[in-house]
């Protein structure tokens, strides 16, 4: 990720119709939040109207409705059930094809990548996709496609006016406001004039911009959208304490908590679904009826699931103490010992898509309060 | 200017397997048969004794199987497999000729290397002694490189004694300790009734300098590595191979999952001070 | 005797009992051998008498009808056989054969239990130690009645 120096300026509010018309023209597929079904889930956008409009959305756990605001801001709303991972980390996809020829097997076809922008592109979002880069990416062993995926990339980000119910990026170090990785980042301002301030990000941000009719932002342009994310940042729906959570919650696996979370969790696994961080798949082999062409797929899978963790005669993780303590463990700490840094970015999607509300905030201050009144110490087990 | 581009196929591409053949089957038992093979084309991988590959059986599925031969055979890839499901069926049945698709080596090896110039102890229980042999092949093939050496077999019974011939030969190895045990027999079997690490107490090691390797079903790698301890042998000296769902072997699919360990990436061999808390976990 | 007293005190079984306790068990102790095939003991018998293994292998078995005797547990050299002698009603629950030439100390349970209640220290040492070997048969018997190198169920 290069940190050129970023340019600043403004631009109307109708000009978003020009930028989606000149992604077009460099051969994007543009994905952006539209409203369907209740929700606003990211899909292709052709045209500005298509965006939401004048929705906000109010979230609580196991609670989500989208409510009209009353003006025409086009973000104003926080996250919703999906992230960007379906299409950089799709939740089907074929790995290869293979054939039988003669005395060997044969690979007929590979995986696709598609040129993607991102319209939308939230700073909790952009720090889960840094994450998904670290895992796909960072590793001994590179998804190809992902990477391709990931080289074609064009985001826009946009940086947060309303912080949803569910929200604690400030929490996670992962927001408000967009500090990298986009090509370019937009701050909605809604004064007397519908504005944006576009900020570029990047060599192909600054090139897209100067195809936009755009003017330099003054200092008083600035402010303002400093102030939109200053605002955002006080008014996040929860908190949690991060410190020593590494250890916390490895520590302390037979705390009592797993079980009394376990009475509440139907393991649905909604929560790895909507998780812009969650990357477990599974495999899947088929053959055709003459069983000479065969194909493999993956697809997402959750460690929810009682076959996860199946080996010969059974699963290790059979009860939903089990599967929710790995869920979590992972999430806000094994993520540190494997990736560097935590899974977790405080987007509250979890918290907002469990039917039953549980919420993962609340879970780590409920052990962390009784972990601390026993010295700290393991109970029992370990 | 089109948005999607197929990808080109990257042979190098670890979600790929490679064609391989079945050269020879050997049946070890009725649901047991070892396999050996080569690639269709292109030059064998060297692999470390411990580590495993992949092995696909076309349009059925892909199993984790350790890799069981001579390291210092670069001519082909052995394995033992055991049916279990239909993967494993599949596989097992695979008869000399067939083809089937390979990806790997993956996964830590044994620390052979940390172990020169010290006792070395190998434990195996069952099929556990699959993925011991090609440690011992290195050993009894470098055998000056290693002071004492001891190998300890558990089978359940003597009518299931893998590799028989193999340990026979072994067994008959002037400077090899090597003791079998059966965990229930008839009057026929002249050798060791009882479990495992009942065998510890009586072999002879240095237990402040010996390396242990213990591969096995994970109850009988806890109670042997407890008696190992209780005979001195710290736990930094004590291996075990763990063993867990596995899809993609690359640590991309989460299923490996050992606490925050991936047992294809940061095993299967494991160093058991640094998974002994974890290990005591039930349901980790 | 004195030979005999040298020889109980050196079995691992007896590590670290003191020479006055020696002298007393040594009274019920005689050097026993069991040529290759013997029984040294049968199910169901009067337990009279515990082996301290010196030599040679032991196989312990239980006989069952129209198959051949089951082996459960093989002992060697410093190990022991029997502890029925302990608790009533003192009487073998395995057959015990010499695999091979078995050299052992034979102890006179009828007289080491008289000595015993006499003597409560001697009585305590003797079942510190004998707790102490169930309890090692016991964990290894779980282990093995886990069957672990059995087939899944599929």
């Amino acid at each position: 990720m290069t940190h050129p120096d970023v340019e600043q300026a403004i631009m109307g509010a109708g000009e978003l119709e020009c930028l989606l018309a000149v992604l077009q023209s460099q051969g994007y597929q543009v994905l952006g939040p539209t409203v369907r079904d209740g929700a606003i889930v990211y899909d292709e956008i052709s045209r500005m109207d298509q965006l939401p409009r004048g929705v906000s959305d109010r979230q609580e756990a196991g609670r989500y409705r989208l409510e009209s605001r009353g003006d025409e801001a086009f973000f104003g709303y926080a996250v919703g059930p999906q992230s960007w991972k379906r299409f950089l980390h799709p939740p089907l996809e074929r790995l290869f094809q293979i054939r039988r020829k003669g005395e060997s097997l044969e690979l007929d076809d590979g995986r696709f990548a598609t040129r993607f922008a991102f319209l939308g592109v939230r700073a909790c979002e952009l720090r889960a996709i840094a994450i998904q880069d670290k895992v796909f990416a960072g590793g001994p062993y590179r998804d190809a496609a992902y990477q391709r995926r990931r080289q074609d990339n064009f985001i826009i980000a946009v940086n947060c006016a309303v912080a949803g119910g569910t929200c604690f990026c400030v929490s996670m170090g992962a927001g408000p406001k967009a500090d990298r990785g986009f090509d370019l980042a937009l701050t909605e301002l809604l004064g007397d004039r519908h504005e944006f301030l576009v900020e570029a990000g990047s060599t192909a941000g600054r090139d897209v911009l100067a195809r936009l009719k755009s003017r330099p932002a003054a200092a008083t342009d600035i402010d303002a959208a400093a102030a939109v994310s200053a605002g955002t940042a006080a008014n996040m729906g929860r908190t949690v304490d991060t410190e020593g959570i590494r250890s916390l919650l490895q520590d302390n696996p037979d705390h009592p908590r797993w079980e009394e979370v376990a009475d509440r969790c139907l393991s649905c696994a909604n929560c790895t679904m909507v998780c812009p961080t969650c990357f477990c798949t599974t495999i899947e082999d088929h053959s055709d009826l003459s069983n000479q062409v065969a194909t493999r797929e993956r697809k997402w899978d959750s460690c929810f699931t009682l076959d996860f963790s199946f080996i010969h005669g059974g699963s290790v993780r059979t009860q939903t103490r089990s599967r929710y303590r790995q869920w979590m463990t992972h999430k806000l700490s094994s993520w540190v010992d494997q990736f560097g840094t935590s899974g977790c970015v405080g987007c509250g999607r979890c918290i907002t898509w469990c039917p039953v509300g549980i919420d993962i905030t609340e879970e780590t201050a409920a052990i962390r309060a009784t972990a601390d009144a026993r010295g700290g110490a393991a109970h029992g087990g370990t | 200017m089109s948005a999607v581009a197929p990808a080109t196929v990257d042979p190098a591409d670890p979600w790929i397997p490679r064609s391989y053949r079945v050269t020879r089957r050997t049946s070890e038992s009725p649901d047991t048969a070892t396999l050996e093979v080569v690639p269709s084309e292109g030059a064998l991988p060297a692999f470390r004794p411990g580590q495993f590959n992949m092995l696909y059986a076309f349009g059925v599925g892909e199993i984790a199987v350790s890799l069981s031969g001579d390291p210092a055979d670069r001519s082909r890839f052995v394995h033992t497999v055991r049916t279990v499901g239909a993967v494993s069926g599949a596989i097992a049945a695979l008869p000399a000729g067939a083809v089937l698709g390979l990806r790997g080596p993956f996964g830590t090896p044994w620390p052979l290397e940390e172990a020169r110039g010290r006792d070395i102890i190998l434990i195996a229980g069952g099929l556990g002694l699959a993925p011991l042999r090609p440690a011992i092949h290195e050993v009894l093939g470098h055998r000056e490189r290693y002071r004492r050496v001891v190998i300890l077999v558990g089978m359940r019974n003597p009518n299931d004694i893998l590799y028989r011939h193999e340990l026979e030969r072994w067994r008959s190895t002037l400077d090899v300790e090597l003791e079998v045990t059966v965990d229930r027999a008839d009057a026929g079997w002249h050798g060791h009734v009882g479990v495992v690490p009942s065998l510890i107490p009586r072999t002879s090691f240095d237990p402040a300098h010996a390396i242990a390797m213990i591969c096995g079903p994970e109850i009988m790698m806890r109670f042997t590595a407890q008696a190992l301890e209780g005979v001195g042998v710290a736990l930094e000296r004590i291996y075990v191979s763990m063993e867990r769902n596995m899809k993609c072997a690359i640590g991309l699919c989460g299923h490996c999952q050992f606490g925050p360990l991936f047992v294809c990436r940061d095993g299967p061999v494991m160093r058991m001070d640094r998974i002994a808390k974890i290990f005591a976990v039930r349901e980790i | 005797m004195a030979g005999l007293e040298r020889i109980l005190l050196e079995h691992p079984f007896f590590r670290g009992l003191d020479a006055a306790a020696g002298s007393l068990i040594v009274g019920c102790a005689r050097n026993v051998v069991f040529e290759p095939g013997r029984y040294m003991c049968r199910e169901g018998e009067p337990a009279d008498e515990f082996y301290l293994l010196r030599e040679g292998t032991v196989a312990l078995e239980i006989a069952a009808p129209g198959r051949a005797p089951s082996v459960f547990l093989t002992l060697g050299e410093g190990e022991i056989v029997g502890v029925s002698w302990l608790t009533p009603p003192y009487r073998w629950s395995f057959d015990a054969r010499a695999v091979d030439r078995v050299r052992a100390l034979g102890l006179d349970a009828r007289c080491l239990r008289a000595k015993c209640e006499a003597d409560h220290d001697l009585g305590y040492e003797l079942m510190k130690r004998c707790l102490a070997l169930l309890t090692r048969r016991l964990h290894a018997t779980r282990l093995q009645m886990l069957d672990v190198y059995a087939r899944p169920a599929v």
